[in-house]
């Protein structure tokens, strides 16, 4: 039997969090659930436990902040259902989950989701091989598990992470062979003026690339890496000039890097797998990261009782996402009556001034962090889009030119997108690809989201269940 | 020289593993794809259809590039913490 609940929270990142305290305070019986082994998202991924981090790892601003929100927790009333897995979410909020101890099901009166983003890395020859990972991948390496992806890394794509994640490594005492940035100078200097209003985080990235300077790390504005060299574990890395809109300018020679690690990544994509199972109205906004629902100033979406919050509803970082998060709360709680209009009106006006200049700084980064237009046009015929079923490009453009017109007609012909990671990494390639023949990524659409939300064995899905529990009418009277 | 930062971080000691029948030593609670990647294994798995080597490349669940047996049962390494005498064979995805 589902357990009854008022508010279900899945994510539990710095909005999810936000939005659990919030409603949790107002009495509303919370529960917040969320599939890694502590509560933090990304952002403040705790260290495994009783992995001890000290000294300066222990005064990072993450690292602190992420402890004191899992102390937070701990003394509220919210409970934090950890290590587990959503994998179904049926309207009237009845919400199953696969943990340690086995299935798990609740009927919620309200949901926050608060789902964050996956990374998204524009496919070039060699990006499948061992030891190509992504950007936040290598974040949550030096950060939460304390480790490096090789002994020679290159550090590539776009954005603030490049200079966080080419400095974490001179940290650890492995300065990366180069970084390789996408956006030249001029797109960081056009970013200045929306970066004024976070100088503490201006001053941190400053600091990221003194240290890269200082040890003496080759810093390439403008480049691009075009293929990545290794059977089964990456050798080198070639990377070339590109031009601003992302096409390699073939009149420059390549350089070719020895490297046993390539950490890339072009931006983040919001988690919209369980918006779109429930029907939730979307939205494509390019500078948001892609497909997001449509959300009031409330946070609520066009389903009654299901609210969203952070990046997974629209990139602005993780300040935004903060107060994003504690609106939704205060909305949900208002939604089950437990915060009456006059408070909840006192309450969330200073919150959506601070989420107003918040956002300013998150959407500046999120534009400089998207890929280039022309870089998906670049993608050679036979490299691999969709990772899980191996489907390539020219595979993508022949069932284009025999008539796919839309992703799930494409995600049907050719099974791209149809593998375990249910299309997590390759959505955003292949409708950018279907984008470019049928007039744009609304007339792509986006495919139909499906339980089970991630792969689970069918044991864990039927549970205890037996054929002797399957219910028999009595045979008919002869 | 390892994978693993070894400054300012203290680790609880090391236990062993059983990786496709070979004893591994690992640190308890870090991540099973970390623990691998320290022992220089790249390559967890081959792709179903070309048969591409892959391994560990989104380290939050959602790539499933990093799916190996443990204890006969499918895991995504990259999730999954370290446990003494954890069973884990590679190669199927």
């Amino acid at each position: 039997m589902p357990d009854a609940i008022d508010l279900l929270v899945l994510g539990a990142g710095p909005a999810g969090a936000a939005a659990a305290l919030a409603a949790a305070e107002h009495g509303a019986r919370t529960v917040m659930v969320d599939e890694a082994l502590a509560p933090g998202g990304q952002v403040y991924r705790a260290p495994p436990m009783d992995h001890r981090q000290l000294g300066q790892r222990a005064l990072e601003p993450e690292h602190r902040d992420g402890e004191a929100l899992r102390r937070r927790l701990q003394c509220s009333g919210v409970e934090v259902a950890t290590r587990h897995r959503v994998w179904s979410l049926l309207p009237g909020f009845r919400v199953h989950a696969i943990g340690p101890a086995g299935h798990r099901a609740w009927v919620a009166r309200a949901v926050v989701l608060a789902t964050g983003t996956t990374e998204r890395v524009v496919p070039f020859p060699g990006w499948t091989t061992p030891g190509v990972i992504g950007l936040a991948a290598a974040t949550i390496l030096l950060k939460s598990q304390g480790a490096v992806p090789g002994e020679r890394v290159v550090v590539a794509g776009c954005g603030p992470l490049l200079a966080a994640v080419g400095a974490g490594l001179v940290k650890a005492g492995r300065a990366p062979v180069a970084v390789v940035d996408l956006a030249g100078r001029g797109e960081w200097l056009r970013a200045l003026p929306a970066m004024a209003a976070r100088p503490d985080l201006v001053r941190r990235g400053l600091g990221w690339l003194a240290a890269l300077r200082r040890a003496g790390v080759p810093l390439l504005s403008g480049h691009g890496v075009v293929a990545v060299e290794g059977d089964t574990r990456v050798t080198a890395v070639r990377i070339a000039p590109v031009a601003s809109d992302g096409t390699p300018r073939a009149e420059r020679v390549a350089r070719r890097l020895e490297a046993d690690a390539l950490v890339i990544g072009h931006g983040l994509v919001p988690a919209t797998e369980a918006t779109r199972l429930l029907e939730a109205d979307h939205r494509f906004v390019a500078d948001a990261g892609g497909w997001i629902p449509v959300l009031d100033d409330d946070c609520a979406t066009s389903v009654a009782g299901l609210f969203a919050a952070g990046d997974g509803s629209g990139l602005a970082g993780a300040a935004a996402a903060r107060l994003q998060g504690e609106i939704a709360g205060l909305a949900a709680a208002r939604h089950l009556g437990q915060l009456d209009e006059g408070r909840y009106q006192h309450t969330v006006a200073p919150l959506r001034q601070g989420l107003a200049r918040a956002r300013r700084f998150g959407q500046a980064m999120a534009r400089l962090t998207a890929p280039r237009p022309a870089m998906v046009g670049t993608i050679a015929a036979d490299t691999v889009v969709c990772r899980c079923e191996d489907v390539t490009r020219a595979e993508i453009e022949t069932a284009i030119a025999s008539g796919a017109r839309e992703m799930n007609q494409l995600k049907a012909w050719t099974r791209c997108g149809m593998g375990p990671c249910q299309g997590r990494m390759c959505a955003e390639t292949a409708a950018s690809l279907l984008a470019r023949h049928v007039g744009g990524r609304e007339a792509a659409g986006q495919w139909t989201a499906r339980a089970p939300l991630r792969p689970l064995p069918l044991a864990d899905m039927v549970g205890e269940f037996g054929y002797d529990d399957i219910p028999m009418p009595e045979p008919a009277p002869p | 020289m390892s994978t693993r930062i070894e400054t300012e971080i203290a680790r609880p000691d090391t236990v062993t593993i059983e990786v496709d029948g070979r004893p591994l030593s690992a640190h308890p609670g870090e991540s099973l794809a970390v623990a691998l990647l320290a022992a220089g294994i790249r390559a967890l798995r081959a792709s179903p259809r070309a048969g591409g080597a892959r391994g560990a490349f989104c380290f939050m669940g959602a790539c499933q590039e990093c799916v190996v047996t443990v204890d006969g049962r499918r895991v995504t390494s990259c999730l999954e913490p370290v446990r003494a005498g954890m069973r884990v064979r590679l190669g199927l995805g």
